[in-house]
């Protein structure tokens, strides 16, 4: 029973990090209707802008979170400008194959630029450990899971309670009328191409702070896997992308400790089959809830 | 060092095939002393690619034995020309490499390869065509008994696993231990099998053994597991990145027991990655600068003096190679004529094969009837500067 608990923490600190990368796809899908596979490259970017800033500026951790959040902010501008914008009324499947290949210009940019070898993240938080009778509990992990929550509390504020997030559920219901009603849509995709790409550098910083490793493919597949978190939630419901991200992280820790680690990613795209399968609108979901 | 190099994926590979194709033009018009008789040795492993400190320190130390030789007149008079190959750790290259080595290049013996996955695909033409060749890196079970031509300088993996949990038991009086390995990996998964068994033999209980897949980097949940069966050790067959990230999730669950390690924790990196949580960690290694012998510390100011840094393991296992090969070219010259190029071949053979307590960098060698060395493991500790030596384990 105690190790199901501890394992449980273990499950939620990778949970909230999945949870913030599925935010980003499920936004974007939202509004675009595009998946967005370059996502996981932009979580890449924004651990590596961390690695920087701490290592180079020696900065602590806010200063360094904020910093990665605006270099993938800017970064998931540039991507919507350069490669998504221009293919706006392509076909749906252009739009995905671009995604893939922005995907692809990353990874291997970084190759070039960064170095295949994995760096070692700074310790920016010191290590504390708490005892909880027989649990114990890390500072870092109660720093990932609540700087994951502040931010997903600050995104529902945004996406609930501001005009610039009124613009984007309205985008996301209807483009096309919400055009008619004046509303600037480029300017609404464009702001949340920079959200979901800020909530994924503030996953990269987190993973970078816990596991302690960054490399130029990291992005691959926790990328896919906060995909799979998205498509578990009910792709374009921000609630079910965290909802996802949690489930996902728990089953696969889970997966791990009692059954085997070869099992793992199986286990988290059988989730995703199964539940292709079963409720394709994903746990959250109402089904037809996506327009043509 | 372990097969896993094997799966290197191929990224670089036409740069690469062309990278080899230049290095073998300015090696072929290197100046060749040309009054004076020569014998060619070749040298393979990854010069390129994401092994390539590991053929590189291979080749230097090569280089720099035989640089010396030829400054001093050569072996009878004879100079050693040193043909250096790339095979980027692939099985593919490696055979390649070999193939030319001898049929075009006409070596008359071969040190290499560097690792145990071309060794694998390049030994067994090598022992066809009868030309001797001395690996000094590849651990792999097994590759000596491709055939009578084919000998190595390093200890196979099974005697590090044996050596570990021998001092693990004796040494550090350790009754459970755990075990957490790469399961996608010949190299980790084969000292994870070698040391339960030893030490299960030598009276310890294995609480544990987890398992996790290549390039994974959450090991939480089977820490977790770990720390809750009340192991004294781990034991991680690993290389340095995934053995400093273990170390620092161990901490982090607050796991205070030791790592123990294999050759794969030799690098400078390991306590760049994994900091103060490495430290005190142990591991079995081929070799060691601090060693206070006085051979080991000539070669270490000479590879310093060249190369400016610190020689690893692979090198002074080359530099050993070089030593017992040039041993053998002074045997098979003193009675066989540099034109008679297999006379000296079976000569080599046959001064390797009953080589006995030869006094080398990493100590001192002597082959079995597999061609195997039996030879010390060095027990190191890691401390914040690198690393101390702790003992040795005699096989």
């Amino acid at each position: 029973m105690v190790e199901i608990i501890q394992q449980l923490i273990n499950g939620l600190s990778l949970g909230s990090i999945y949870a913030l990368i599925a935010l980003g796809y499920t936004m974007v899908y939202g509004v675009l209707k595009l998946i967005n596979f370059a996502h996981g490259d932009v979580y890449m970017v924004g651990a590596f802008a961390g690695f920087f800033a701490a290592t180079s500026f020696g900065w602590g951790f806010f200063p360094t979170l904020l910093f990665a959040m605006a270099v993938a902010a800017v970064l998931g501008l540039l991507i919507e400008r350069v490669a998504y914008r221009p293919l706006r009324n392509a076909s749906r499947i252009a739009a995905l194959i671009t995604a893939i290949g922005v995907s692809l210009f990353l990874e291997n940019l970084g190759i070039l630029i960064l170095h295949p070898d994995p760096r070692a993240f700074p310790d920016l938080i010191g290590l504390r450990t708490f005892e909880i009778g027989p649990l114990l509990i890390n500072n870092r992990q109660l720093v990932i899971i609540g700087t994951s929550v502040l931010l997903m509390l600050l995104l529902h504020y945004i996406v609930t309670r501001t005009k610039m997030g009124k613009a984007m559920r309205a985008v996301a219901e209807d483009g096309e009328t919400s055009r008619l009603m004046g509303i600037n849509i480029d300017r609404t995709i464009a702001f949340t191409f920079a959200l979901g790409s800020a909530l994924a550098a503030a996953a990269g910083v987190l993973v970078g702070i816990y596991y302690t490793r960054i490399d130029p493919l990291m992005g691959f597949m926790p990328g896919l896997k906060a995909f799979v978190a998205a498509v578990l939630g009910g792709i374009g419901l921000i609630p079910g992308a965290m909802l996802g991200g949690l489930v996902m992280g728990i089953a696969e820790v889970f997966v791990v400790a009692f059954i085997s680690s070869s099992w793992k990613d199986g286990v988290a795209f059988a989730i995703l089959i199964l539940i292709l399968l079963l409720k394709p609108s994903g746990l959250l979901g109402r089904a037809a809830r996506e327009k043509a | 060092m372990g097969s896993r190099l094997g799966r290197i994926p191929c990224r670089l590979g036409l740069t690469a095939m062309v990278f080899t194709g230049l290095l073998a033009l300015v090696l072929g018009a290197s100046p060749v002393a040309s009054a004076a008789q020569s014998i060619k040795i070749g040298v393979v492993g990854p010069l390129s690619g994401d092994a390539a400190t590991f053929g590189n320190s291979v080749k230097n130390a090569v280089k720099l034995y035989f640089d010396e030789i030829n400054k001093q007149g050569g072996i009878r008079g004879v100079r050693i020309e040193i043909i250096a190959l790339d095979d980027k750790a692939e099985p593919n290259e490696g055979a390649n490499a070999v193939r030319r080595l001898i049929d075009r290049e006409k070596v008359t013996a071969i040190i290499g390869t560097t690792t145990s996955g071309p060794m694998t695909a390049a030994a067994p033409y090598a022992n066809s065509q009868r030309v001797p060749m001395l690996s000094p890196t590849a651990t792999k079970e097994g590759l000596t008994d491709i055939g009578p031509y084919i000998f190595r300088v390093c200890f196979v993996d099974d005697f590090q696993g044996e050596a570990m949990a021998r001092f693990a038991r004796e040494n550090l009086k350790i009754k459970k231990a755990a075990i957490l390995y790469d399961n996608s990996d010949p190299y980790s998964s084969g000292l994870a099998n070698s040391f339960s068994r030893y030490f299960i033999q030598f009276g310890g209980e294995i609480v544990r053994k987890e398992a996790f897949g290549g390039g994974d980097q959450d090991f939480t949940a089977q820490l977790t597991r770990i720390r809750n069966s009340g192991a004294e050790a781990i034991y991680t067959p690993l290389y340095y990145t995934d053995a400093g990230l273990i170390a620092k999730q161990a901490r982090q669950l607050g796991i205070k027991v030791p790592l123990l390690g294999p050759d794969g924790f030799d690098s400078p990196k390991l306590v760049e990655i994994g900091g103060e949580a490495v430290v005190g960690s142990y591991f079995t290694n081929h070799y060691s600068p601090h060693n206070k012998d006085p051979k080991a510390q000539e070669f270490l100011a000479k590879y310093k003096a060249a190369y400016a840094t610190t020689p690893d393991a692979l090198a002074a296992l080359a530099w050993d190679a070089a030593d017992i090969m040039a041993d053998a070219l002074e045997k098979a010259l003193a009675t066989h004529d540099v034109s008679d190029q297999q006379g000296i071949r079976e000569s080599i053979r046959q001064t390797l094969a009953g080589l006995k307590d030869f006094h080398g960098v990493t100590g001192y060698i002597t082959f079995d009837e597999h061609r195997n060395p039996i030879k010390v493991a060095w027990i190191l500790q890691v401390t914040p500067e690198g690393h101390r030596v702790v003992t040795t384990i005699k096989p």
